[in-house]
């Protein structure tokens, strides 16, 4: 499975792009991804346990990824 | 009446209030969040927001019809700005229209305390000396 992940702010910045192209096996969970993103990301940039939205949703990280799903990596959140 | 958006317009705390008036209401409550000079003792001259605008709105849609079923009442409006917001302009304004004013008071505080832990809506401070820096929750 292939996704256009989302990022945001500080994880933008850590990984150059406002998204990233990501292949995974099927039946990926939420942490595969992660784990792929933190791999190409500066040490101590991005949490090992991140937050994750699926389909624009908050998600665990052993949430199972599908086909289509619209993945974004939530730096902490800042608003007000 | 019952809406939370995010857009990059100047925000118009009048108009929202406005939005949220009803005869049935005897109380409005508005909160605004506005860009302060200094963060931690360090000069700020503005802030820049940035949003997942579809999750965020999403979310505020979601933390209005909580406050409405928490607090009984049927009008709230949220609205939250993004890109760069100069200092003492508003970031967010919060109307909360009640038909007694502890409803719409104690919703208005419970909805901003929600806004700044759910909503993915990320701040970058510009500081004096020309330096940026996106910031956490407390900043």
């Amino acid at each position: 499975m292939t996704f256009d992940v989302l990022l945001f702010a500080s994880y933008a910045d850590a990984l150059g792009g406002r998204s990233l192209r990501v292949t995974v096996p099927e039946g990926s969970l939420v942490a595969d991804v992660v784990r792929v993103l933190r791999a190409l990301a500066d040490p101590g940039t991005i949490p090992e346990r991140p937050l994750v939205a699926v389909n624009r949703r908050y998600a665990k990280a052993d949430q199972e990824l599908h086909d289509g799903d619209e993945i974004a990596l939530i730096p902490p959140v800042a608003g007000g | 009446m019952r809406t939370g958006i995010v857009h990059s317009r100047p925000l118009d705390v009048s108009a929202v209030a406005a939005e949220v008036t009803a005869p049935a209401n005897g109380a409005v409550s508005v909160f605004v969040g506005t860009v302060r000079d200094s963060n931690h003792g360090r000069p700020v001259t503005a802030i820049e927001y940035s949003a997942y605008s579809e999750m965020a709105e999403r979310e505020l849609q979601d933390i209005a019809r909580e406050a409405c079923a928490q607090f009984g009442t049927e009008h709230v409006v949220i609205e939250h700005r993004t890109g760069y917001v100069a200092l003492g302009e508003a970031s967010v304004v919060i109307a909360v229209a009640s038909p007694h004013r502890a409803a719409a008071m104690d919703a208005s505080r419970w909805i901003i305390e929600q806004l700044k832990q759910r909503v993915p809506i990320w701040k970058r401070e510009h500081y004096v000396d020309g330096t940026l820096e996106w910031v956490g929750q407390d900043g």
